[in-house]
């Protein structure tokens, strides 16, 4: 018998692959032998960019690490440079803050949806789910002015206040959702299909999650429950209510899917929850002239949950009017590298890119 | 799970119903939200092209060019901003620096050419249609712009009166970086100060807490800051970008926080460290300590020139020393600066009146160049009858008196005549020697030429101002002192040649002021009798004024420069300062070639 391996590039241009990165697979037979995942195709230099530009400039550089879900970016950026300067941030623009980041999850788990779907060939639940974030976009046009790159959580709090009548939109977007998510159940959940290709495929050890490092639904996939949200709370998370799932199952992909499930809809109950108790007042404490505005000496480590996992950012200040040094910790870097090359190793071609889906892999943060 | 689990095969075919359905795939004839950050739009003639937008853009798409139609003037740099469609991100920082509001974001976010210079545009001008689609935009609450300016600690009124102490408190630490930092730095101000000084440079200085290196720029183009920062006309303060919305930086507390940093004459010496150059052999005679001549003394010396000047006082400033009160231009603060030019090498000979204690002549024979700075010292008379009365004096007169450190019996009542910052000047000190005092001014309020801030100042510390009233007559007692001033109301009537309006005399409306004291602020002139005639016919003059060369201050002589107030009509401290920049210039040209 033969002992021959073909190696195929997966990327960077391919349907089956989150964005502009590519996986070296040497097979045998259809099974991966060995994966090796290979960046250089995006690299923007955002940590180095943010050295050269003020401190208001570099805001608008941060959200574009993250196309789905760019807001834990701003979030994170901004709590950062709030917590080096002692900036105090109005009650008010803390829950508008949470509002977005929920919404941005939400529709970050929409395009998941069709991602985890269409790896699978089951193309419909796509067409429906991005056509349904359309609306969260539509809501974050009206918010924020951008549907797709927002810069609007800034530091000091949140751009401008919610236009009129605005809540009662959300509301009604999230009933609408609510819905949906019943018939997104029917289509992926109880369709046979995607029972069968997701459950005991790209079975992470829970043994070994942790010291690996894995994050956000792929750790709470293997029954751990981690939440940021929950173990470290940031802006108003503390005052509301909601649960991290308990999964009990194979840590496959099957039971990644299930966090997503019940994690859209924790958001929709939080949101619910922000609009209801969300405080009359300010949302923003001015920063000063943006050219001339110093940041004091001094360093930050934040967190927040991404809806791919724990999304950090280191900040050190030398007391200029720049950042000295902005790290940029996304979940993918650990998913998409040392976790995806792993958990490969065994198993099928056509698994790879429904496997790398169900992680959360996203380029820019490896390469930032 | 069997693979042949019913509910699994039959449920995703729900998604039937779909075909039922409205379908919500956007359109892109889609109107775009209020907010929506789509292409530019600036509004023309808001804008007063201050670059703001250009500076915050990270992806450099935004450039200030030129446009027809719109020409520079004070406070607008005629440029307005292009933005290259290629580079913008979208961010809007833009939209929250612009200090006026003129630009925005709008509802077009659909732009198709097969053109691509043409996504390089001016807003505006290229879509002069869009106004009205204006969406993402910027108003003072939201605006990034600091609007407002840190307030200036200051005597009250009451306690005011009671002495001659400095009414201005002066920034602290905190406060100076507080206001520095709502400074964006576009320069509208350097283009309309007479002296260009380095307003934003030096305001950056002090906003990161380098206050010596404030001192330092601020020492590049000016000797006299510490008087600047006190009593300067800061004509900069009114094209200030954040004024067109807000209040103006306080450019000159800055300054005035800056210099006040170097208490002494030798603090100054330490800081400036200027560089003086070895002596050139070539000597500048210079008539009068004020400002212009200082000015000009000051940096001749640190070129190597061998500089002496010669002033009929006893103190150096000028009009600064002898026609401001202390209490907002301290003696040491003047005298300060003139001990650092001393230390410099300026010599300065005090009580040496040209044309009485050394003959002009000798001057010029004696120096290879001359310059002159002598200022308008003599005041303008009211030309009315009982002027020449016992109480009846000239504010300029009575405000040097006062400077020198002698009293004047002003009696219960005073009346000044006049509208300008002299005649606020001499109410104030007359107030604070224990008298009532009015101001008679021909026109209205806001007609008048004195700073704002100084007629309400004076109003503050109890001075009545009477507008509209045109002086008649004083009238003395049988003693031959004042006993009342009269004047008439006047009604303000249109220009016929389309200037401010003018006051007319209404028949019959004659007051009477009881009153100790008249004293007259209504203008100076200089006095050219040191001249010797052969001279004095070689220089051309103007309504009383050299006439120079505007860059370099040469008059028809070529070995007599002049400036300052018997130069310019602005008759303010930092033309005069910027006449005896101009004039080294001029006779470092004129020495050295």
């Amino acid at each position: 018998m033969r002992e021959e391996t073909t190696t195929i590039y997966l990327g960077p241009q391919h349907p089956g692959i989150t964005g502009n990165m590519m996986i070296k697979l040497q097979v045998k037979g259809d099974t991966v032998v060995k994966a090796e995942t290979h960046i250089g195709y995006l690299h923007r230099g955002f940590e180095k960019l943010m050295e050269r530009r003020n401190w208001l400039q570099s805001f608008t550089i941060v959200c574009r690490i993250c196309v789905p879900e760019p807001d834990p970016n701003e979030e994170n950026y901004s709590r950062a440079v709030e917590e080096i300067e002692g900036r105090e941030v109005p009650e008010r623009a803390k829950y508008i803050r949470v509002m977005v980041l929920e919404l941005a999850r939400i529709a970050s788990y929409l395009l998941w949806y069709g991602g985890q779907n269409g790896s699978a060939g089951l193309y419909t639940m796509g067409q429906w789910s991005v056509g349904d974030r359309n609306y969260i976009l539509d809501l974050f046009e009206e918010l924020t002015g951008g549907r797709v790159y927002h810069m609007y959580i800034w530091p000091g709090g949140v751009r401008r206040d919610l236009p009129e009548g605005f809540a009662d939109k959300v509301l009604r977007t999230m009933d609408y959702l609510e819905k949906r998510l019943d018939e997104y159940d029917k289509l992926m959940f109880e369709n046979s299909i995607f029972q069968q290709r997701g459950q005991g495929v790209g079975i992470i050890d829970p043994s070994k999650a942790i010291e690996w490092g894995v994050v956000g639904p792929p750790l709470r996939g293997c029954g751990i429950q981690s939440d940021v949200r929950k173990d470290d709370p940031y802006e108003v998370y503390d005052k509301l209510d909601f649960e991290v799932p308990k999964i009990e199952g194979k840590s496959d992909v099957w039971a990644r899917a299930l966090v997503r499930r019940f994690e859209i809809r924790e958001s929709i109950k939080i949101i619910r929850q922000v609009i209801e108790k969300m405080p009359a007042g300010e949302v923003y404490n001015k920063v000063p002239n943006p050219m001339k505005w110093i940041v004091p000496k001094g360093d930050a480590y934040v967190k927040t949950e991404s809806a791919r996992g724990e999304f950090a950012y280191y900040m050190v200040s030398d007391g200029s009017d720049k950042p000295r040094r902005v790290h940029v910790k996304g979940p993918a870097y650990v998913h998409g590298i040392s976790l995806l090359e792993n958990l490969l190793v065994g198993e099928n071609i056509a698994d790879v890119s429904f496997i790398m889906n169900s992680l959360g892999t996203c380029p820019p943060e490896m390469e930032r | 799970m069997s693979f042949f689990d019913l509910k699994g095969l039959l449920s995703p075919l729900t998604g039937l119903q779909q075909f039922g359905r409205k379908p919500h795939t956007l359109t892109y004839t889609k109107e775009a939200a209020d907010r929506y950050r789509g292409l530019h739009f600036n509004k023309l003639d808001q804008c007063i092209g201050c670059g703001n937008c250009s500076t915050i853009c990270m992806n450099e798409a935004i450039d200030m060019i030129h446009i027809e139609g719109i020409e520079g003037k004070n406070g607008d740099s005629g440029l307005r901003p292009r933005v290259d469609n290629g580079r913008c991100c979208w961010c809007a920082l833009c939209v929250e620096v612009c200090p006026t509001g003129s630009l925005n974001l709008t509802k077009d976010y659909i732009y198709v050419t097969d053109d691509a210079d043409s996504f390089l545009w001016t807003p505006g001008k290229s879509n002069p249609d869009a106004e009205e689609k204006i969406s993402f935009h910027s108003d003072v609450d939201t605006s990034l712009s600091m609007y407002q300016r840190v307030p200036m600690r200051e005597m009250d009124g009451t306690e005011r009166v009671s002495s001659f102490a400095e009414v201005v408190l002066g920034y602290n630490d905190e406060e100076a970086r507080a206001e520095a930092q709502r400074c964006i730095s576009c320069s509208l101000c350097t283009e309309v100060c007479p002296d260009h000084m380095h307003i934003p440079e030096y305001i950056n200085a002090i906003a990161r807490g380098e206050n010596e290196e404030a001192i330092r720029i601020i020492y590049n183009n000016n000797p006299l800051p510490e008087m600047c920062g006190k009593v300067c006309t800061r004509r900069c303060e009114d094209v200030c970008a954040i004024a067109v919305r807000g209040e103006p930086v306080a450019i000159r507390w800055l300054k005035r926080y800056a210099t006040e940093q170097a208490k002494t004459a030798d603090m100054i010496k330490e800081i400036v460290n200027p560089k003086i150059e070895e002596p050139n052999g070539k000597s500048v005679g210079i008539i009068g300590a004020g400002p212009s001549g200082l000015t000009a003394g000051y940096y001749l010396a640190l070129r190597g020139f061998d500089v002496t000047i010669y002033e009929a006082k006893s103190h150096g400033g000028g009009m600064t020393f002898y026609g401001i009160p202390k209490y907002r231009l301290p003696y040491e603060s003047i005298n300060k600066q003139v001990e650092y030019m001393q230390k410099i090498g300026v010599k300065i000979n005090f009580n040496t009146r040209v044309g009485k204690d050394i003959p002009f002549e000798e001057i010029y024979n004696k120096y290879d160049a001359v310059f002159i700075g002598i200022g308008f010292e003599k005041p303008w008379t009211l030309g009315m009858k009982g002027e020449d009365l016992k109480g009846s004096m000239q504010a300029v007169k009575f405000l040097e008196t006062i400077n020198e450190g002698d009293t004047v019996d002003v009696g219960k009542h005073v009346v000044v005549v006049g509208g300008g910052n002299v005649a606020i000047d001499a109410a104030s000190v007359a107030r604070r020697l224990g008298a009532e005092v009015d101001i008679v001014y021909r026109r209205r309020v806001q007609d008048m030429p004195a700073d704002w801030e100084e007629i309400e100042g004076a109003e503050d510390e109890g001075v009545n101002i009477i507008p509209q009233g045109i002086p008649i007559e004083v009238i003395g007692d049988e003693n031959g002192k004042v006993k009342a001033f009269r004047y008439a109301k006047a009604e303000m009537v249109p220009d016929p040649k389309g200037g401010r309006p003018r006051p007319q005399l209404i028949e019959g409306s004659e007051t009477d002021i009881q009153c100790d004291t008249v004293i007259a602020a209504i203008g100076q002139e200089a006095d050219y009798s040191f001249f010797p005639e052969d001279i004095k016919n070689k220089i051309k003059f103007e309504r009383g004024r050299f006439v120079v060369n505007q860059k370099t201050k040469q008059t028809d002589d070529p070995k007599i420069f002049a400036g300052g107030d018997a130069v310019n009509r602005t008759a303010d401290a930092i033309s005069a300062i910027a006449d005896g920049f101009n004039a080294v210039k001029g006779i470092e040209k004129y020495l050295l070639g």
